[in-house]
């Protein structure tokens, strides 16, 4: 039995069945994240009966498992709002500059607080610092692309103002780091992504913002169906662009914001869900941003399990698993596609 | 104020107006595309507009749909008030722009689906009475065996005429179509003039952008475009139109008569 995207499509027809599947394939992944630990699988019998390993997985594991599926979930959910918002497959959330926003706050609390230290030895304070810092710095990004593309009102040029941003401010971040040698490491490793500094505080966070941009996203979601077919065709049916525009936006700005503030720079996650589910069903976007979310949550939690097994004890950025996972599908993806039909 | 517009708007009503353009100007950046525009498009009949490349054939029914910035003012009589909402008018109006690109992902049945939401709240599933429009659109359309398609599988004319189902979906009482006939093979394109013909004896209005000038010679009334300005409006079969067409094209084509029907022929050279 081989198990190509046109297997899996005939195997899941219908949106239910794939919401089905990613659920239990979750459940599956969190189950492991919370037993496996860095010496291993941890038999659930002991774990029970032994204190350290009850607090272990309470205060660690458990809500890293939970925080990496939001944080997924998150990024998925961006991904489909963005391609659907610009109406491009190629379309990732770090667009607009929310990425190389929360790099330079980042980079800016490093150089001000003087921290030399990896972020390991960072502490809880610095911790908060740092996540303020990314958020707000997502956030003021996303807000600066609006300003200088004048509004929401011309896709196009929010684009090139948010790419604008992202060059602007990245270097910008890349001249702090160079002047600032001892904060390459903290730096390095927020680029890359971690889920290792998720605590309870981070999943309510990354849970809450999740239920409130996932709301955000279903409320339009039929305004992202008509938009599909151009802005004029939306219009043309009573939708009024700018508030769904900039409530979208803002929902993007938020979720971006969230998500890299407590795990860093993710990459792919947030490209990858999308084409993953409409290479399975074909869906509107109601559907389509659940679905997104569920697999950006699978995708994140699998790849965090095998940052923490690879190399165990070490552990790997998880950030560098996404990237080579959701790489090699789309890869796959686009070959199984090219081979079949002559467009993707 | 008030006076001279219900006066202008009882003068719509009983000329029996569907959409009336007045003073309108529209301008691509620094480039002027309409110019002083002033139009009644008469209720319940079939109106094609036909002009050269660029001038302003487009832009004009975008005027009319309302979807692009212009000054001047669009009427619709028969929708009560003035200060209708975006929806009201999406339910009075629909637009079918040309070459429509997108929504890949999506089925035919999801597509002309779309064409609802001008009669759906914003998170409302579809009625028996969304279900009943989208099917008769799809089988007018001859569509309906494949909805579960999706538009990326479609061949170019397929895709139009999935286009068109969206919207008739719609069930405006105006239907404007750019360029609706492009990669339609003939018998669609007759099945496009049965849709046509039909809606009209529904008493729809109907307003065309057309390339086939022998198709368009078949519409109840014509406008003639050149230049942003409107050069000439008149009964498809009224001779003045024929030499207002054959004069803004160079009097490269000519309007000829074959079997009582009106068509238009390439002029060449040699045929002085």
């Amino acid at each position: 039995m081989k198990v190509t995207p046109q297997y899996l499509s005939e195997q899941i027809s219908s949106p239910t069945a794939l919401m089905v599947w990613l659920c239990t394939l979750s459940l599956g992944a969190f189950v492991l994240g919370v037993l496996i630990g860095s010496d291993g699988f941890e038999n659930p019998q002991n774990a029970l009966n032994n204190s350290v390993s009850l607090s272990i997985i309470y205060d660690i594991r458990l809500p890293r498992t939970i925080g990496a599926w939001f944080a997924g979930a998150l990024l998925g959910l961006s991904g489909a709002l963005a391609q659907g918002l610009f109406r491009n497959p190629l379309a990732d959330p770090y667009l607009l500059g929310s990425a190389s926003g929360a790099s330079l706050g980042v980079a800016s609390v490093l150089v001000l607080v003087g921290a030399g230290g990896a972020a390991g030895n960072s502490s809880w304070a610095l911790k908060l610092g740092l996540s303020s810092a990314a958020f707000l710095g997502a956030i003021l990004a996303v807000t600066l692309t609006l300003i200088l593309s004048k509004g929401v009102q011309h896709t196009l040029r929010l684009l090139l103002a948010g790419i604008v941003v992202s060059v602007i401010l990245g270097a910008l971040t890349s001249l702090a780091t160079i002047l600032n040698p001892q904060i390459t490491q903290t730096m390095q490793s927020f680029l890359l992504g971690s889920t290792n500094f998720i605590n309870w505080d981070s999943v309510l966070l990354l849970g809450s913002a999740w239920f409130i941009c996932s709301v955000l996203a279903w409320l339009l979601s039929k305004a992202l169906d008509a938009l599909s077919l151009g802005e004029l065709t939306a219009v043309s049916l009573g939708l009024r662009l700018r508030p769904v525009r900039f409530i979208l936006i803002a929902a993007l700005a938020l979720a971006i914001g969230t998500s890299v503030a407590q795990t860093g720079l993710i990459a792919f996650v947030g490209l990858a869900a999308p084409h993953l589910v409409r290479s399975l069903v074909k869906v509107t976007h109601n559907w389509l941003i659940l679905l997104s979310s569920l697999m950006g949550a699978l995708l994140l939690l699998t790849a965090d399990l095998g940052a923490r097994i690879l190399i165990a004890p070490e552990e790997l950025p998880v950030g560098v698993l996404t990237a080579v996972i959701g790489g090699v599908y789309l890869l796959c993806l686009m070959y199984s596609h090219n081979l079949n039909s002559d467009s993707l | 104020m008030l006076d001279v517009l219900s006066q202008l708007e009882f003068r719509l009503l009983m000329t029996q107006t569907a959409v009336s353009i007045q003073r309108v100007n529209a301008y691509h950046g620094a480039l002027q595309v309409l110019q002083d525009i002033e139009l009644d498009i008469k209720s319940g009949q079939w109106t094609s507009i036909i002009g050269p490349n660029g001038a302003g054939k487009s832009t004009l029914l975008k005027v009319m749909a309302c979807i692009t910035t212009f000054s001047g003012e669009v009427v619709f009589p028969k929708l009560a008030s003035k200060n209708f909402t975006e929806k009201v008018k999406a339910r009075h109006v629909a637009w079918m722009g040309q070459n429509q690109m997108g929504a890949d992902d999506l089925s035919v049945h999801d597509v002309a689906m779309l064409g609802r939401i001008p009669h759906q709240g914003l998170l409302g599933s579809p009625t028996a009475e969304d279900r009943r429009a989208v099917e008769e659109a799809l089988k007018l359309t001859h569509v309906w065996d494949w909805r579960a398609r999706n538009l990326k599988t479609l061949s170019g004319g397929e895709r139009q005429r999935a286009l068109l189902a969206r919207a008739l979906a719609v069930e405006a009482d105006i239907l404007l179509m750019d360029e609706p006939l492009a990669n339609l093979d003939p018998p669609h394109q007759t099945d496009w003039l049965q849709i046509v013909k039909a809606l009209i004896s529904k008493g729809k209005t109907v307003v065309s952008v057309l390339h086939e000038q022998s198709i368009a010679l078949m519409s109840d009334e014509i406008i003639v475009l050149n230049c942003g300005q409107i050069y000439h409006q008149g009964a498809s079969s009224d001779p003045s139109t024929h030499r207002a067409i054959e004069n803004v094209f160079e009097n490269r084509i000519r309007v000829e008569q074959l079997d009582g029907r009106w068509i238009s022929l390439p002029k060449m050279i040699s045929d002085t």
